[in-house]
């Protein structure tokens, strides 16, 4: 049977994604991730299903079937579809795929394969547990291991940010001096399977197509002559020009985050969100920590506090210098995380020695699937007598 | 100081104050990637000289006097220049050609693909972004000028020369630059590309002797002095 494509009028990123009018829309995350999917003119999107990831490709599959999807299919496990859409990426077309924790970790040697290929892709990750005992419960632990791979890690902190993330992702993996994997993660459940106030430009609109010939390496193209060269040389040889050639390629992998920070300024306003900025008292969190800890200083608010709130937007390239800056007057921070390594603390940390004498507290942290109550925030942050720690 | 012990200031908005500069080397074994010490790419009508942002004119100003006053100058055209895969490409290639002309001394190696050459390149036929340094060193560059080369490519390469010559880099990038080149220009068409070649022009006018003023034109290589009688024997 044949597929009647949907018409829809390609705009300008920035009309989009600041300029369209928005309706609002009260969906879950999946939900949101699809309707951007449906309006990212993907070329292909390949995938293995996991929970609580499925549902939106699952959703993703439904938009090929309408047409908003070129081509799309169930790949034999996470190794097949990481694999595959890093070939389709070289290709030229315009790839995403999505996972969740074990299927994240069982990918994960292609994924950190993906940025020194310099393959454009968006990864869509939703965060549950990894580790035994077996559970599917939300928990971001495998961020912790997507920090090292070269991809850039955005880390969304509702529905609204995930359809605008993942938007922006697109755009920003395919900018030349950038051509590198975007990851837009969402904490499991508590985003992709609940629902939340999204407002979304009109579905008639979609992105141009990728410009694959606008990128820092050729495309797989065997009609055009200065594509028909191999693309990834195969440095394996045991001397100094093999290494010296792998190390400054893996330079070229971070150089390219550094330059994705203009870009990120651009579509997601920047790499953090600060709230109350000047506070002594400060949290630092992202996803959906972010969430809780809005509540947290809303509560702190009523009880006569005025606590500060930083929304770590970008994990990668991470927010160095406006953390720096962000941190100025704090004298106590809190880092409310949903895993169990403190990821985000560890990051804090290494960024604010020698730039503050503020006292960074470890934690609080939940995992394996316990949720984050504002109470525990608030222990966090103030003594029994209701005093700032 | 090395370069490599200086330090980023300070990061805005995507600006960045650096006290970095990207300098001909050799720097030693491994130096950073200047984007990951501040320096940021220069925005369209801006140039890039040493890491700072300059306007266009500046730059190409500075462009033509590096290519004049160093020695052994040298255009390295990539695959996206060497082929007439699109329209426009020979259009830029013969401004490349002009740019060339006035440059006494200048030489010509291609890079024409990525793909590493074993056991041994021949630095007089080729440029090979997986040891580009031998090349360099062999024919004793001084001053090039990269064109029409993926930037994955170049921006790897321009790390190892900085690395290991004394070699001035510039880059005429179709898109959005090389902070690791010493000089920059980005989103280069044939009208930068010109303005390249009239700059050289003008600072000839002007007075300014060339390094290799006795040897007008563009110059061959060993290499190339044979391949050419052998395209005159007919072989």
């Amino acid at each position: 049977m044949e597929i009647v494509k949907p018409q829809q009028t390609v705009v300008t990123p920035e009309h989009l994604l600041f300029e369209a009018p928005r309706k609002r829309a009260y969906i879950t995350g999946s939900e949101a991730a699809s309707e951007a999917i449906k309006r990212a003119n993907v070329d292909i999107a390949i995938a293995y299903p996991i929970t609580p990831q499925s549902e939106t490709m699952q959703r993703v599959g439904d938009l090929f079937g309408q047409g908003y999807v070129r081509d799309y299919y169930r790949a034999e496990d996470e190794v097949g579809a990481f694999s595959a859409i890093s070939g389709a990426s070289r290709t030229g077309v315009r790839c995403m795929t999505a996972s969740s924790g074990p299927g994240l970790m069982r990918g994960l040697e292609v994924i950190a394969s993906w940025p020194g290929h310099r393959v454009p892709v968006v990864f869509l990750i939703m965060c549950r547990v990894i580790n035994a005992p077996l559970s599917i419960q939300p928990d971001n632990l495998e961020l912790d291991y997507m920090l090292s791979t070269g991809n850039i890690v955005f880390h969304a902190e509702n529905q609204q940010d995930f359809f605008d993330y993942t938007l922006a992702g697109f755009v920003i993996s395919e900018k030349c001096e950038v051509t590198l994997p975007v990851a837009v993660a969402v904490d499991g459940f508590f985003v992709t399977h609940a629902r939340g106030w999204v407002e979304m430009p009109s579905s008639d609109l979609k992105l141009p197509p990728r410009d694959c010939y606008r990128e820092a390496v050729p495309m797989i193209d065997n009609e055009n002559p200065p594509i028909r060269i191999a693309r990834d040389a195969p440095i394996q040889k045991s001397n100094f020009i093999s290494y010296q050639m792998h190390a400054s390629w893996q330079q070229e992998i971070h150089a390219a985050q550094e330059r994705s920070r203009r870009w990120i300024y651009k579509y997601l306003g920047g790499l953090i969100e600060v709230v109350n900025p000047g506070a002594e008292t400060v949290i630092v969190a992202s996803g959906s920590a972010v969430s809780q800890s809005r509540e947290a200083v809303r509560q702190a608010e009523e009880m006569g506090h005025r606590i500060g709130l930083i929304k770590v937007k970008s994990l990668r390239p991470f927010p160095v210098e406006e953390l720096r800056e962000a941190c100025k007057s704090a004298k106590r921070i809190i880092v409310p995380e949903f895993n169990c390594a403190g990821w985000l603390n560890r990051e804090l940390r290494a960024t604010l020695y020698n730039h503050s004498d503020a006292e960074i507290a470890p934690g609080p942290r939940v995992f394996g699937g316990i949720t984050m109550p504002t109470e525990l925030i608030l222990q966090w942050l103030f003594d029994k007598t209701g005093n700032c720690r | 100081m090395l370069n490599t012990e200086k330090q980023s200031l300070g990061d805005k908005n995507g600006k960045t104050v650096a006290s970095y500069r990207v300098l001909p080397g050799p720097e030693g074994l491994l130096p950073p990637a200047a984007a990951c010490c501040g320096i940021t790419l220069p925005l369209e009508g801006e140039g890039l000289v040493e890491g700072i942002i300059r306007s266009e004119q500046d730059t190409i100003e500075e462009m033509a006097r590096q290519l004049l006053t160093r020695r052994n100058p040298t255009i390295f055209p990539g695959p996206l220049v060497l082929w007439a895969w699109k329209d426009g490409v020979t259009v830029k290639a013969d401004c490349i050609m002009e740019l060339a002309n006035e440059i006494p001394g200048v030489r010509i190696i291609p890079m024409p693909d990525y793909r590493p050459i074993y056991p041994k390149i021949d630095p007089e036929a080729v440029i090979n972004p997986c040891h580009p340094n031998l090349t360099i060193a062999h024919n004793k560059i001084e001053v090039c000028v990269f064109i029409g080369v993926h930037c994955h490519f170049a921006n790897i390469t321009l790390k190892m020369i900085r690395a290991g010559t004394n070699c001035y880099t510039i880059t005429l990038c179709n898109e959005a630059g090389h902070e690791d080149s010493m000089a920059s220009l980005p989103f280069c068409g044939t009208d930068k590309v010109e303005a390249l070649t009239n700059a050289v022009r003008k600072l000839k006018a002007g007075g300014l002797r060339p390094y290799h003023a006795d040897t007008p034109g563009i110059q061959l290589t060993v290499a190339q002095k044979a391949v050419a009688a052998g395209l005159k024997n007919g072989n």
